[in-house]
């Protein structure tokens, strides 16, 4: 299998394509752009459609369209762009709709800039649009899994009716690395009985997020958390590195935990213990193996491109057993492994609180 | 580890040149990462890349302390030199760049990529001037990887062009 | 004994929630026929929108999505092209067409969207109880104008089908109306007609249906058809817009 030099949104793209996708319906923004491009050249080419939407709004209600059509469906944005899409996800979540949402996350809040951040953590894992509803929310860490957390985000997204987000930031998206793709070309597509395809020698089928009667509702809602639950007990992927004999662990995803591999490194070198905790999956979070790794003696240090999002999760996970840090770059600036070391170093030496 | 940044004006072929050095990489079954800068930045101002090259997984695709920087104009100059690490080799395009490194803890290599690359006839190889100074200044990857880099990178249309590309790289070898 | 009048195979029987002499009935009855004509039921996938068509999915006895206000044409969009041998119609009214749902419509149109939308214009937002709509005449009181729209506050009311017409995209557009048995015939035509241009892949297709709105028109059901015709009428004047088939001499 021959490995090929590709921009992570480039690498996602091809993924998608390869994973079945019959459908991109997108909108220009930096720094996602490759995204829309790669489909215009190749998705129509390979028995799909593109399409530009007039905004985000249109874009992810034409997804909602298509994903109840029953066919593999996605699209695009980065930070400004994913919050005018958060009715249309409300709403696909409440449908049990499937699809991949992608967001290449840019500085915010507002206009923000083009670098690359972290600051839509919240937006992902603990909601976004209205409603209680969850998303599945994959980081990918290099450019590889740019392309292997798409095929599983479409797998994930058919095996549980749910939308499924990637959360990539500016670096992992315009970065360069070499990816390999399976060569076997197998979809695993499942039934969707559900569809709205047309009724032919069926019921008809209904495609609704609509729920007024609050009984019947809260019945629904049940069933919903149930779902979630399950999600929560099969789906939880993470990476963990010279965990077993740390002092400190290093906790971050995406382009920080890039950063923080660097910074272990460089503590290893001085005899630091320093080990490194990679989530995957952001929800469901994995909490339940942070929590067997907090023990006495041992602390945490969250490492974000974001003012302290995901340490909030890691704090539930860990429950006071051990203490949680924080270092972190703000306004599109990336944390470097420097930076890490020297918080690490503080905490060794008791010189934080 | 070789972590290398490649700074210039935009059209001066350095999202390229790293892009051919970390191909090169590659072909070597390398780890490689190629980022570059993004955005307005890109057209008209200055630009430039990081790339990293290592025998295992790669941390930080960002280069912050460089152990080389190839910079093809002033701005970038000032920006990079005091930047790259104790130890480090900074090449700089001379034909561009009329300013000498005060410091004493790196290798500093003058190149006039700009005229060399004139002499050859286009001035668009000014960069492969620089790449050939950094193959004989280091062993970051070898001068064959960059020629099949080159037959991969450039479409075959394009292939007349790869004889000019090895010349201006021999060219800068001799600048050290 | 001979069956000289029934309900159409591609509505359900669920009683329908709309308000006494409301028009909604009628022109989901319409929509129904057309879609009986033409045998397109067991390909048709209709898309309700928000206000008081959004329990339409469990009217339409097809396939039926639910979409946001304002987004059915989108979401029409996003299974049209998926499935392109569907017949795919919006349903949606005046809020949700011309006020939250402007893009939508506008850019749907413009992109000629081989899909068919039933525009329902009752100068009003019945669902939420009487506000103004972007639709809503001058010195019409609704809630939200309990005065009376004036121009100095709120401007002009819009009219969809004029608006559409300076549009290359779309196919067909026709203005028709409820107020009495004749104009309802001819309104079912228009749809029928909207359902054939889709069907022929000739493109986007809009039929805007002037409807009364008896309950927040504060008139009885039989006062509200003559204040339709009074009214309405000389502002959205009925007839067609568009009709690519009228230039190829069919």
């Amino acid at each position: 299998m021959a490995k090929i030099l590709m921009k992570g949104n480039e690498a996602l793209s091809e993924a998608a394509i390869r994973a079945g996708l019959k459908a991109f319906y997108g909108y220009p923004i930096t720094p996602q752009n490759e995204v829309p491009a790669y489909m215009a050249e190749h998705l129509p080419l390979r028995g799909g459609v593109y399409l530009q939407a007039e905004s985000e709004v249109s874009a992810i209600n034409m997804v909602y369209g298509a994903a109840g059509a029953g066919v593999r469906v996605m699209t695009s944005s980065s930070s400004p762009g994913i919050s005018l899409k958060q009715e249309g996800i409300s709403y696909i979540a409440a449908a049990q709709l499937p699809c991949v949402i992608v967001n290449v996350v840019r500085n915010g809040p507002g206009l923000g800039g083009i670098q690359p951040a972290q600051g839509d953590y919240f937006q992902a894992v603990k909601g976004g649009g209205h409603g209680d509803y969850r998303l599945i929310v994959l980081a990918p860490g290099n450019v590889q899994e740019m392309a292997d957390l798409t095929t599983l985000g479409f797998d994930l997204a058919d095996k549980w009716r749910n939308p499924v987000m990637i959360l990539s930031d500016g670096i992992l998206g315009q970065m360069m690395e070499p990816v390999v793709f399976s060569e076997d070309g197998a979809v695993s597509e499942v039934d969707k009985p559900w569809a709205t395809n047309g009724a032919a020698g069926r019921e008809r089928n209904i495609v609704n997020s609509l729920d007024i009667i609050p009984d019947k509702a809260e019945k629904n809602m049940l069933r919903l958390l149930e779902k979630y639950d399950q999600i929560k007990a099969e789906e939880v992927r993470w990476q963990e590195h010279n965990t077993e004999d740390a002092d400190v662990i290093l906790v971050g995803y995406g382009t920080s935990a890039r950063v923080a591999r660097s910074a272990m490194e460089l503590a290893r070198k001085e005899g630091l213990k320093v080990g490194l905790f990679r989530p995957i999956t952001l929800w469901p979070f994995p909490e339940q193996r942070l929590a067997e790794l907090a023990k006495a003696g041992r602390s945490f240090l969250a490492v974000e491109m974001s003012a302290g999002q995901m340490i909030e999760d890691v704090r539930l996970a860990v429950n006071g057993v051990s203490p949680v840090h924080l270092s972190n770059r703000l306004g599109g600036m990336v944390p470097t492994p420097e930076d890490v070391l020297e918080k690490v170093r503080e905490i060794l030496e008791g010189r934080v609180s | 580890m070789a972590e290398i940044i490649i700074a210039g004006f935009g059209g001066q072929g350095v999202l390229v040149l790293g892009q051919m050095i970390t191909y090169s990489g590659m072909i070597e079954d390398k780890a490689v990462s190629w980022f570059p800068s993004y955005g307005p930045e890109q057209r008209g101002g200055t630009c430039n890349c990081s790339v990293v090259i290592a025998e295992d997984e790669i941390g930080s695709p960002l280069v912050t302390v460089p152990t080389t920087a190839i910079v093809m104009n002033a701005p970038s100059f000032d920006r990079f030199e005091p930047k790259v690490g104790k130890g480090g080799l900074l090449i700089y395009n001379s034909s561009l760049i009329d300013k000498k490194s005060e410091r004493d803890d790196i290798r500093v290599i003058a190149v006039p990529a700009n005229q060399i690359a004139d002499e050859l006839g286009n001035a668009r190889v000014a960069n492969m001037v620089l790449l050939g100074t950094l193959l004989e200044a280091t062993n970051v990857v070898k001068t064959e990887s960059v020629e099949k880099a080159l037959k991969n990178v450039l479409s075959e249309r394009h292939h007349d062009l790869i004889p000019l590309n090895m010349q201006a790289l021999e060219r800068g070898r001799a600048y050290q | 004994m001979k069956t000289v009048f029934q309900k159409p195979e591609a509505l359900t029987d669920m009683p329908m929630h709309y308000c006494p002499g409301c028009t909604h009935g009628i022109i989901h009855r319409l929509v129904g026929e057309a879609i009986d004509s033409l045998a397109i039921r067991e390909q048709t996938i209709g898309v309700a929108s928000v206000g008081c068509s959004v329990f339409a999915y469990d009217y339409f006895n097809c396939d039926m999505q639910q979409a946001a206000h304002g987004r059915a044409p989108a979401v029409a969009t996003g299974i049209k092209r998926v499935l392109p041998e569907s017949m795919v119609f919006t349903y949606q009214g005046d809020g949700d067409l011309a006020s939250i749902g402007m893009a939508e419509i506008v850019h749907a149109a413009a992109r000629g969207e081989n899909i068919t939308v039933v525009f329902v214009n009752n100068a009003i937002y019945g669902m939420t109880s009487g506000q103004m709509a972007p639709t809503s005449l001058l010195g019409q009181k609704t809630a939200t104008s309990p005065r009376g729209r004036t121009v100095e506050e709120m401007g002009y009311p819009i009219k969809m089908c004029e608006l559409l017409a300076t549009l290359e995209g779309p196919a067909y557009l026709a203005r028709v109306s409820t107020h009495d048995s004749r104009h309802v015939l001819q309104a079912g035509k228009a749809i029928k007609k909207a359902f054939e241009i889709q069907q022929q892949k000739k493109g986007f297709a809009m039929v805007e249906v002037l409807s009364t709105c008896s309950v927040n028109w504060g008139m009885t059901p039989v006062k509200a058809l003559g204040w339709l015709e009074e009214n309405m009428i000389p502002y959205y004047p009925l007839g067609v817009y568009r009709d690519v088939t009228a230039k190829e001499g069919n």
